[in-house]
């Protein structure tokens, strides 16, 4: 009996541990709730992670920390759709369809990026595979609950599944001009979708078929299939690297023929050119606020891109796929100001509710809501002015991130063997993050850490 | 006459193609622009009307006429002068990914003949992005090797690189760095230090064969002596070693900028540092030699994971503070319409707005000795200057109005046109 009691008891500390959560009161903010308007001198409750009242005046139950936000602005912690953080590899390149893989398999909690883009407001990000092959790896949500040290910590339970896909140069410079398979062109592009469907379709029936007794002989069993039919059930949302509108549209024609509608295009430089049709499709669209010109493909690109889609009613997001723009994203989306005339709002939703929604988690995050989790930012200024300096990041109610108490150093992974500092300097131009791995095997002949910019060779 | 009909409709149609991907003509105009609030860096705000003539700010006061100037009404408005960027790669390159379309770094360790305002692309679509956002000027760089080019520095305005030169040319030197270059350096300590001390004795024997080139330069000049052998290289290094142009030394961890600034002593050279990023930590030895710093990205990553996440964005407000001259560079291609951000960033965490302003306007003038042309609004400097509704640092504003060597500028980019085709879209035909 003892023993069961301790059973339980290890038991109980092991999910507890995963699900840690905290209460806090933010006093008298500028409360910025992205669903219901901005809110004056307003005080949010957070109690065992959740928040569990907006109003004035609240008062704090015993033993929760209040923290005074009078003169700051308090928001929603910023979501990141597109990033590369808080994982210790990120492309499978090894053939153009690789459904199975999955980078919640080498979460990296160690990773100061972490750190870093919470200190930036940043309390989610979506950790994703690479661009290398057309159908990538499965993606894992992270919540950047840095100090944690077990990976599934950092890990958003209960977040949807989602997998990476990729159109264009990179798919068909590794496939393609290197391997000499399958895809080399847009063309190519298209046929790996539609035999990738068509297999698993097939496997589909032949494991419907031998259950049913119809066929004796056991199929193979793959995990590549398996994944491939959960897409076509709709129980994974698909992330699609992508620049040109014509690579944009194959897509969605393909989808559409496997009755597929889960979808959000990933950088999609060229979406400006096709927004009606994506809005139309029901697609997300998750950008850059300005990065163009790295590549060919991103050429006739526009600042705008944001703008644009937001006005033809595509659900749209600004994401940072860098470790550098990870770290303001508040400024990125205010860029859409300058870059379209967004709406305070409308800036504002690009980096919270609306990528929460391109994850399916917005019934936890993106917004201050009373039920939602406790995911908090509290800027000096407002977030989209140029001063804004976050003060607070809050996750489930802890507070991870104190501008005025926490030390400079914020390694938990110090290697004492290191005796000679590692200085990465400035990176040169920008690229694309979504190349990792494979461009070290393809020009480095060396294995890149994750954290590392990519030099452009 | 159906050939002229098919003609006239094919040019039509031509036109309307290009002009998604052309910007209009910047005129060269006389104009008077009224009651604006004028940030003139070098002298305070005040509420005046400003003259622009022949390409330069002519007169700045009140109540200005002229019969022969349009006049914009700026009152409510701002205007500074035009943003320098100290530092770019603005018109080598056009499309990262392509190599052939980059021009900054040529073959070679030791090549400081070639001039970056020769491979300046006056039509690059780079240039009208950025001129939109409020910087008329940047220093185009080579990069690479050791001394990989002679950077200049341009307007953002003309049809070929002459007409776009600024008047000032600079020598970049990379200097050799120490330690480990990231985490995948995977090179023993042994090897590094053997590196490092090639490296020095690499730049130490270069100095010397240029200081000795010089030497012989002279007596040829004077007397009946041999000429030097033909040596580009050294001939571009001439002007430095005898103190005539400024070498730009690029140099980032604590070491090595020390390094740097006892070889610089030790050769008498005069010099500024670029990239800094460890300027912070060393800020008071940088103030004591008097070299200017031309410092940045500010909207990057700390170089090392043990430093604090905001270290680059204080940077530059750090080194101002220990009395370093500060000049904010972006070192960008595409981007360089980020410079009025990365001086946010920085005016943000500790340097200040006004300062700020200083950093990517009358400090790098100055820094590149021409400052009686630019980087402030002042009576008989270049017209680089423009209009806008509010703090230029802002995303918000607008800048409403854009002068380049006195040419009006339109406020037109591939960005802007793109966007202007692609808002409400023409439906199409159907599916």
């Amino acid at each position: 009996m003892k023993y069961i009691n301790l059973i339980i008891g290890l038991f109980l500390a092991v999910t507890m541990s995963a699900q840690e959560t905290g209460s806090v009161l933010i006093k008298n903010g500028t409360v910025i709730t992205i669903t219901d308007g901005v809110k004056e001198n307003t005080d949010v409750l957070i109690q065992n992670g959740k928040i569990k009242q907006i109003g004035e005046n609240l008062s704090a139950g015993n033993g929760i920390t209040e923290i005074d936000a009078t003169g700051q602005y308090v928001m929603p912690g910023i979501v990141d759709a597109h990033s590369h953080i808080g994982i210790s590899v990120v492309n499978e390149a090894t053939n153009p369809v690789t459904a199975e893989v999955f980078t919640g398999d080498c979460v990296d909690p160690y990773d100061i990026g972490v750190y870093r883009a919470l200190a930036g407001g940043t309390t989610v990000s979506h950790a994703m595979h690479g661009s290398a092959n057309a159908i990538g790896g499965q993606c894992e949500t992270l919540k950047h609950r840095f100090g944690v040290i077990d990976p599934e910590e950092m890990k958003m339970e209960g977040a949807p599944r989602t997998i990476k896909f990729a159109l264009g140069e990179n798919p068909m410079r590794v496939h393609g001009e290197r391997n000499n398979i399958t895809p080399r062109t847009r063309m190519g592009m298209e046929q790996v979708f539609r035999k990738a469907f068509a297999d698993a379709l097939v496997y589909k029936k032949d494991w419907a078929d031998y259950n049913s007794g119809k066929l004796k002989e056991l199929p193979e069993y793959s995990l590549r299939m398996e994944t491939l039919m959960d897409i076509m059930d709709g129980e994974i949302i698909i992330h699609c690297h992508s620049y040109r509108a014509d690579e944009i549209l194959m897509l969605m024609n393909v989808l559409e023929d496997y009755g597929v509608n889960k979808i959000c295009f990933q950088h999609v430089n060229e979406g400006f050119k096709v927004a009606p049709e994506l809005a139309a499709f029901g697609a997300g669209a998750s950008v850059f606020s300005d990065w163009w010109a790295y590549k060919f493909e991103v050429y006739y690109s526009t600042a705008y891109n944001a703008a644009i889609l937001t006005k033809n009613g595509v659900v749209t997001s600004i994401n940072s796929d860098d470790a550098g723009l990870i770290r303001h994203l508040y400024h990125e989306a205010a860029k859409t100001q300058k870059y379209g005339g967004l709406t305070d709002n409308e800036a504002l939703r690009l980096i919270t509710i609306n990528p929460a929604k391109q994850l399916g988690i917005e019934n936890r995050v993106g917004s201050l809501e009373v039920g939602k989790d406790g995911d908090v930012a509290i800027f000096s200024h407002h977030p989209l002015s140029i001063y804004a300096i976050n003060q607070k990041t809050i996750i489930d109610g802890i507070v991870r991130f104190d501008i005025d108490t926490q030390p400079d150093d914020m390694r938990i992974d110090i290697n004492p063997e290191e005796s000679i500092s590692s200085f990465m300097e400035n990176m040169e131009g920008h690229e694309d993050k979504c190349m990792q791995d494979v461009y070290s095997e393809l020009f480095l002949g060396e294995k890149h850490n994750h954290s590392h910019h990519n030099h452009q060779h | 006459m159906k050939r002229i009909i098919y003609i006239t409709a094919f040019l039509l149609v031509a036109t309307l193609t290009l002009s998604a991907q052309m910007v209009n003509k910047a005129k060269n105009v006389e104009v008077i622009l009224k009651g604006g609030t004028l940030h003139t860096v070098s002298n305070g705000n005040k509420v005046a009307d400003l003259h622009i003539k022949d390409g330069k700010i002519m007169a700045i006061g009140n109540n200005l006429s002229s019969s022969t100037a349009q006049t914009v009404n700026c009152s409510g408005k701002h205007i500074y002068p035009g943003m320098i960027d100290g530092g770019t790669r603005l018109g080598l390159a056009e499309i990262g990914a392509v190599s052939l379309t980059n021009d900054f770094n040529e073959l070679g360790d030791f090549i400081p003949h070639m001039k970056a305002l020769t491979a300046v692309n006056p039509n690059s679509v780079s240039i009208p992005v950025t001129r939109v956002n409020g910087v008329t000027t940047v220093l185009a760089m080579p990069a690479g090797g050791r001394f990989p080019g002679t950077s200049a520095l341009i307007n953002l305005v003309g049809y070929t690189p002459e007409q776009m030169f600024a008047g000032f040319e600079g020598v970049i030197m990379n200097y050799p760095s120490s330690g480990k270059r990231g985490r995948w350096d995977r090179r023993s300590e042994e090897d590094i230090k053997k590196d490092e001390e090639k490296a020095t004795k690499k730049i130490n024997d270069i100095w010397e064969k240029a200081v000795l080139y010089a030497k012989i330069d002279s007596a040829a000049n004077v007397g009946n002596q041999k000429r030097n052998d033909y040596n580009p290289q050294m001939d571009a290094l001439l002007p430095v070693v005898r103190g005539e142009a400024k070498l730009l030394i690029e140099v980032n961890k604590e070491n090595d900028i020390l390094s740097a600034l006892k070889w610089v002593k030790q050769k008498g050279i005069d010099a500024a540092l670029m990239g800094v990023s460890d300027g912070w930590k060393v800020a008071d030895k940088i103030a004591e030699s008097g070299i200017p710093v031309i410092c940045g990205p500010v909207l990057g990553l700390p170089s090392r994971a043990s430093d604090r996440y905001d270290v680059i964005y204080k940077n530059p407000g750090k080194m101002l503070a220990a009395g370093v001259k500060v000049a904010i560079r972006t070192r960008e291609t595409e981007n360089v319409r980020n410079l009025p951000f990365n001086a946010g960033f920085a005016a943000a965490y500790g340097m200040g707005t006004d300062e700020a302003l200083k950093a990517v306007t009358l400090t790098p003038a100055e820094i590149f000795g021409v400052a009686d042309m630019m980087g402030s609004l002042d009576e008989g400097k270049i017209a680089n200057l423009f209009v806008a509704d509010g703090d230029p640092f802002e995303p918000k504003t607008s800048i409403t109005h854009l002068y380049i060597s006195g040419r009006d500028v339109p406020m037109e980019s591939r960005h802007t046109l793109l966007y202007d085709e692609f808002l409400e879209r023409d439906p199409g035909l159907g599916k």
